[in-house]
């Protein structure tokens, strides 16, 4: 079933749009775009500035999961939650309030682009790493410790290994994110920095060369296709897996002077990095009449001209489809991720499941429009087919998510369970189950996130009497005039409470289920 | 393990099938009920409007509304002979001549032409109807330029004037519409010769250049509400300023932002009827409808442009704060397609790099 909504919703329309690109007539070979030097500093600059962007991004989000994996303090789980709002807001969005506060002469440039990504992406670095590290049995490095090994030869030669496939699975999100990132990269960069996603739809779009979008579409496919693949060898070769335990025996309270001044530095320092850019969101939403007051949230209950709903219905239809997005992408990445690590699980279906958040969603949105054409299957105008893209896009993390927990249940547990008269079924249920429960909960919730953010598919495929709220606000931004800037941050500052609220609930359910083991 | 994949994407497709097929055409013979509008994002209609065609002609008006104008005609040129919809708006004088290559249309003369000025005719074949008209001008900040004393530029040629330095910015012609239309404008004034010299001391005169209209007017500009943007000067729309007013509480007695009006260049946003579509007569009857007085006089205030029917009336916000440009710059869209790429080419060479 994995493999067939891939087949379905993601390998048959890019490869329609592929080979039609290629079969366009046009003057010149199809290797001409890539023999343009343009191309090839377009591809070393997208490749540059995504690995940089990963890079700090890990360096930024380790503290603080560290901390949230091995500490319990008032407000962990909000802390949890609040680290996602960035990933959710849409990019122009965002650029715009990088613009707002960044100091004149570091605001264009690569500088710029590399500190936004970061913003976007603590989020998949602090809950997929920090979630790993709350599950990992501390007594391996307290033996450690009783055996001499000192702070540093224990994070090199135990935490390290045993955090390495969840490093490893998140760095290739992030790096698949910065590699393909678009908004941010034309607004913050200035004219001059383009990435190869950038280029495509420049190819595409402006200047209707399809088959040069084609050429470079596959260009990024290969690289984003390569660094997968390096990056489940990494996983492979350094992952250490050790028995999981529940959160409640691992975390502990901060109690020494050290401990709390780490906390409440790492927890404050990344406040300052996440809040400042949302302050001012927050601000602009406020700014209106000369003055400060909440004019654009009152605007936002009645119809606009902007699209054809209040602005409040948008809330609701984006946690109609981030719900059924959740579901499509739970259930289709649960099923793929345990067939991916049983044990002789095509690796190859993993590889291919990371794809779509790598591949280009210009070309991806054009080969929908012309594989789905022709009855019986014509869904191009199918409001159904806006959470299939956005599971589409969450499928990958669930995978990603499950798969290094799947694989460090201890083999053991499941043969003592065996061994004493458990079918496999029952192993399945009784000690997989309950373990990547956990994982799956984080996944879910990423999933949420993912759908109630994304914006590239679902403006293509979106109506105006059903818009999803960074559709609604990308509307808005669109508009002249006070108040239509007012409600555009207005339902930003609403986009943002959503989701704290969402990841909250979700956490919720997550500490519920954890409870079992 | 395989087999059962392959089953599974077998079955997922032909309940899919069925499913789409249950939902989608409801018997081929019957009569359409529903007439279907592609369009871009910034199209807009006020819902009593919209009821109004409805109930006029007995036909649903479904908004299929995917992206910019760019992205909705490749999409067309993608299904040129079977569009997603019946009636495709939006396109403007840019991208005209690409679709027409691409025979994306079937012609239709509207008796309501009667009422446009021979000037929005592109097409003579008229598989194109000009349904409004939006210029692209230089807006400028009054307040800046009172507060020092200092008078607005009021041509093209002043923002080369040293005394103006440092004070435009503009948006990348290769990214953005609004960014292309002002190059063009360049090019329709100084000609084909002469914009780079242009645009070569628009250069040393500190211009900048930004991603897209939004990071212009909203943050670089000073002019928009709520910006903290230093420069007074940005390539915007002639309808803007209305809009700085209309949108502002309470509004201002003057439009706080004014137009350079030798800087506007003209585009005619046109609708036509799609290649293959599946209510042709619903079509026509859009496109009348889209002519007709009550769509017309909805334009202004829904989408911040013109209407080309001369029997429509301007709201009186836009009366009183707006000045239409009387006779703007303009190419013709053969002149456009022919040499676009290499104008965007030669731009940034001039202006970017």
């Amino acid at each position: 079933m994995p493999l067939g909504f891939l087949l379905l919703f993601f390998v048959y329309p890019l490869a329609a749009i592929v080979q039609r690109g290629l079969s366009t007539g046009g003057e010149g070979s199809s290797l001409d775009v890539l023999e343009d030097p343009i191309t090839r500093e377009v591809v070393w600059f997208t490749v540059w500035q995504a690995a940089a962007s990963t890079l700090l991004t890990i360096a930024v989000s380790l503290p603080v999961a560290y901390v949230l994996g091995r500490y319990d303090f008032p407000g962990r789980s909000l802390v949890r939650a609040l680290v996602v709002v960035p990933f959710v807001l849409p990019t122009v969005v965002v650029a715009l309030a990088f613009l707002a506060i960044l100091p004149a002469g570091l605001d264009r440039g690569w500088a710029p682009i590399l500190i936004a990504h970061t913003f976007f992406n603590v989020a998949v670095v602090v809950r997929i790493v920090g979630t790993f590290w709350a599950g990992l049995d501390r007594r391996v490095s307290e033996a450690a410790a009783t055996l001499g090994a000192g702070p540093a030869r224990r994070a090199r030669e135990v935490t390290a290994p045993l955090l390495a496939p969840s490093l490893a699975a998140a760095a290739a999100i992030v790096f698949l994110f910065s590699f393909t990132s678009f908004g941010v990269v034309l607004i913050l960069g200035g004219p001059g920095y383009a990435t190869i996603e950038a280029e495509i739809y420049n190819q595409a779009v402006r200047l209707f060369d399809l088959r040069a979008a084609a050429v470079l579409s596959l260009v990024q496919l290969l690289c984003v296709g390569l660094a997968v693949l390096v990056t489940m060898r990494l996983e492979a070769r350094l992952g250490v897996s050790s028995g999981f335990r529940p959160e409640r025996d691992v975390l502990s309270k901060p109690r020494t002077a050290g401990e709390k001044a780490l906390v409440a530095g790492s927890l404050g320092g990344l406040a300052l990095f996440l809040g400042l850019p949302l302050l001012v969101l927050v601000e602009r939403s406020l700014a209106v009449g000369g003055g400060h007051g909440f004019g654009a949230y009152r605007a936002l209950a009645h119809p606009t001209s902007a699209f054809l709903a209040t602005p409040w219905e948008a809330v609701v239809n984006s946690l109609v489809y981030a719900s059924l997005a959740t579901l499509i992408a739970v259930v289709v990445g649960g099923l793929a991720a345990f067939a991916v690590a049983s044990s002789g699980g095509p690796r190859f279906l993993d590889w291919l499941l990371m794809l779509p958040l790598g591949a280009s969603a210009v070309m991806l949105g054009f080969g929908f429009v012309i594989a789905f054409d022709t009855p019986p299957i014509d869904f191009r105008s199918s409001r159904w087919i806006i959470p299939a893209v956005q599971a589409l896009v969450a499928i990958p993390f669930v995978v990603r998510i499950v798969v290094p927990t799947l694989r460090a249940i201890d083999e053991r547990q499941r043969e003592a369970a065996a061994l004493l008269g458990a079918s496999p079924g029952r192993v399945r249920r009784e000690i997989d189950f309950p373990i990547v429960g956990r994982a799956l909960a984080v996944a879910a919730g990423f999933a949420f996130a993912i759908s109630l953010g994304e914006f590239g598919a679902t403006v293509f495929l979106a109506r105006p009497d059903n818009p999803t709220l960074p559709v609604a606000i990308f509307r808005f931004l669109g508009r002249p005039g006070e108040l239509n800037a007012a409600e555009a941050y207005a339902l930003a500052v609403v986009l943002m409470t959503v989701t704290a609220i969402s990841i909250l609930l979700v956490d919720r359910i997550r500490v519920r289920r954890g409870g079992w083991f | 393990m395989k087999r059962r994949s392959g089953l599974v994407v077998l079955a997922t497709v032909g309940v899919v099938a069925v499913a789409a097929a249950a939902a989608g055409c409801g018997g081929g013979g019957e009569k359409p009920t529903e007439v279907v509008l592609v369009t871009h994002d910034s199209f807009a209609i006020s819902d009593d409007v919209k009821k109004a065609f409805e109930e006029e002609s007995g036909l649903k008006l479904r908004i299929l509304q995917a992206g910019d104008a760019g992205e909705v005609v490749t999409k067309s040129l993608l299904t040129a002979g079977n569009p997603e919809g019946d009636v495709l708006f939006g396109i403007d004088n840019n991208l005209l001549t690409r679709a027409l290559e691409g025979d994306v249309f079937v012609p239709y003369e509207s008796p309501l032409l009667d009422n446009v000025d021979p000037q929005y005719v592109l097409d003579p074949e008229h598989r194109v109807t000009a349904i409004d008209h939006g210029e692209v001008c230089l807006n400028y900040d009054k307040e800046w330029y009172a507060e020092r004393g200092v008078a607005p530029p009021a041509s093209m040629d002043d923002l080369t004037d040293p005394r103006y330095r440092g004070l435009l910015v503009v948006e990348n012609a290769a990214t953005s519409t609004p960014g292309l239309a002002f190059l063009l404008a360049t090019v329709a004034k100084y000609g084909d010769q002469g914009w780079q010299a242009y645009w070569q001391r628009l250069r040393e005169n500190d211009v900048l250049v930004v991603d897209g209209w939004e990071e212009a007017y909203t943050v670089r500009f000073s002019g928009a509400a709520g910006s903290r943007g230093k420069r007074p000067i940005v390539v915007s729309y002639a309808s803007s300023p209305p809009a700085e007013v209309i949108y502002r509480d309470p509004r201002p007695k003057t439009a706080p932002t004014g137009v350079i009006e030798d800087s506007c260049f003209r585009q005619i946003e046109l609708a036509g009827i799609l290649r293959g579509a599946r209510n042709e007569e619903g079509g026509r009857k859009l496109i009348d409808f889209m002519l007709s007085r009550r769509f017309q006089e909805d334009i202004p205030l829904q989408m911040f442009v013109f209407p080309v029917n001369r029997e429509a009336k301007l709201p009186p916000e836009f009366v009183r704060y707006v000045l239409v440009p009387s006779a703007p710059l303009a190419l013709a869209p053969e002149t456009i397609e022919a040499n676009r790429e290499r104008w965007v080419d030669e731009w940034t060479q001039t202006a970017v790099r």
